[in-house]
């Protein structure tokens, strides 16, 4: 049995696990894990319905995501509460996301509905849905496929007990994103930590592109302009990933490659001055142009974390933003590589 | 959301008043508080703070809403623009 459930609730159509509404160890260590990127797209519930306490045939039903993450955000915040909760299959997808790809959707919600047998458990005929669950679902169709009301409930698990107190209405403050440094600051592990490969990749290359010299391979050098190409990239991970969501608000324009081509640039300045001591002028043009183009196409990956940032825009702001951000590697690349011959 | 604010006249939503019989769906779901209902008809107040999330046109009982919905994502349009010129299938392993 899960660890997270305490104990079943017998309904006509057979028990129904009930869960937990305070955390374990194993959920937190859980949570720590999937937020660093390790297991995160194999952190999953099984799908189907569970409730809170002592759930009876009026009870409320609240629709959610399979991923762990969501479900524990929602089952946490049910204390005291008599409840059933469906976990709709995301594929271990959070609902935003799930609902943007059609994995949270109207089919889903029908099919979730019909197979735990919901009009049999309950007397009622409504489901409440997470706000954001409606960019993959039509609530008029849901009614038509199988007879049950969707009532969109707040956008936040924190706000369930408030929403279903107020006889399932909630107040403007309920149904509008937010995007708070707290809220960022949990993003930035995961941002970082899915580099990884490609990190590694990269980082290997620079090292051994550093060794290239007048006497064609030099491991001194590899090891000494590498050291500095490795750090003017780290400085372009963290300006990217990190300094760009925390001052997402405070940074000036609002596209998001500015924004990290910004940061990169103040950077990459402060690493060639650091290095300058061993380095000329073509390479500390490399590492700030480095840098600069790491740090702003990272900012740009952000959009996709955020709660506000349209397609269109996205891909207005690529159109401007790749261009200048493959030339800067570019150019990077060949400074870097042509700097040991002209010394 | 005052602090946050994307490009400005790009989105690709559209709002049929004609068609509108002010149910206040779109209202109700959208995660940016764009729309209001006033005289039984819905009304764009915010359209700058669109982000397509598509929602108020699925939920629209008379399609009277439209946008291209999609995901406001950097890596995810690349591996679509890249899917494009490999002619391999999106594998969305993006969030």
């Amino acid at each position: 049995m899960e660890p997270y459930v305490d104990g079943f609730v017998k309904t006509p159509v057979g028990f129904v696990p009930r869960v937990r509404t305070k955390p374990l160890r194993s959920d937190i260590l859980g949570t720590i894990t999937t937020r660093i990127g390790v297991d995160r797209h194999d952190y999953k519930v099984i799908p189907g319905l569970y409730c809170v306490g002592a759930p009876t045939p009026e009870s409320p039903v609240l629709v959610t995501a399979n991923y762990k993450l969501t479900f524990d955000s929602v089952r946490m915040e049910l204390d005291n509460l008599n409840a059933w909760i469906l976990v709709a299959d995301t594929r271990g997808i959070n609902v935003w996301c799930a609902a943007g790809k059609a994995l949270f959707s109207t089919e889903e919600m029908i099919f979730s509905v019909r197979s735990s047998r919901l009009e049999e458990i309950v007397s009622h005929r409504e489901i409440i849905l997470p706000q954001l669950g409606a960019t993959g679902v039509a609530a008029h169709k849901v009614m038509k496929g199988c007879g049950f009301k969707v009532v969109y409930g707040p956008i936040r698990a924190m706000d369930l007990p408030e929403f279903i107190k107020n006889g399932n209405t909630a107040d403007e403050s309920m149904r509008m994103v937010t995007f708070s440094l707290k809220e960022r600051v949990v993003l930035i592990p995961v941002e970082i930590f899915l580099l990884g490969k490609v990190l590694a990749i990269t980082i290997l290359m620079t090292f051994v592109l550093s060794g290239f010299g007048p006497d064609f391979f030099s491991l001194s050098a590899a090891w000494d302009r590498g050291l500095a190409a490795f750090w003017a990239t780290l400085l372009g991970i963290i300006t990217g990933s990190a300094i760009v969501p925390l001052a997402l608000n405070q940074l000036p324009w609002r596209m998001f490659w500015p924004k990290g081509a910004l940061t990169g640039l103040v950077a990459g300045i402060l690493c060639a001055l650091t290095v300058s001591g061993t380095s000329g002028f073509l390479e500390s043009t490399a590492l700030i142009l480095w840098t600069s183009a790491i740090s702003s196409y990272l900012a740009m990956n952000f959009t996709g974390s955020t709660p506000y940032t349209s397609p269109s825009g996205v891909e207005a702001e690529m159109r401007q933003g790749i261009p200048l951000q493959v030339g800067a590697a570019l150019l990077a690349l060949i400074a870097w590589i042509t700097a040991p011959f002209m010394g | 959301m005052k602090d946050f604010r994307y490009i400005d006249n790009i989105a690709s939503l559209k709002l049929d008043r004609d068609a509108c019989i002010g149910c206040g769906m779109c209202a109700t779901v959208c995660p940016h508080r764009i729309f209001e209902i006033q005289d039984n008809k819905a009304d764009i107040l915010d359209f700058n703070a669109c982000m397509e999330c598509g929602a108020c046109a699925l939920n629209c009982p008379t399609d009277a809403i439209s946008v291209t919905p999609g995901v406001g994502c950097a890596s995810y349009i690349i591996t679509v623009w890249l899917s494009k010129l490999t002619g391999k299938k999106v594998d969305s392993a993006c969030c």
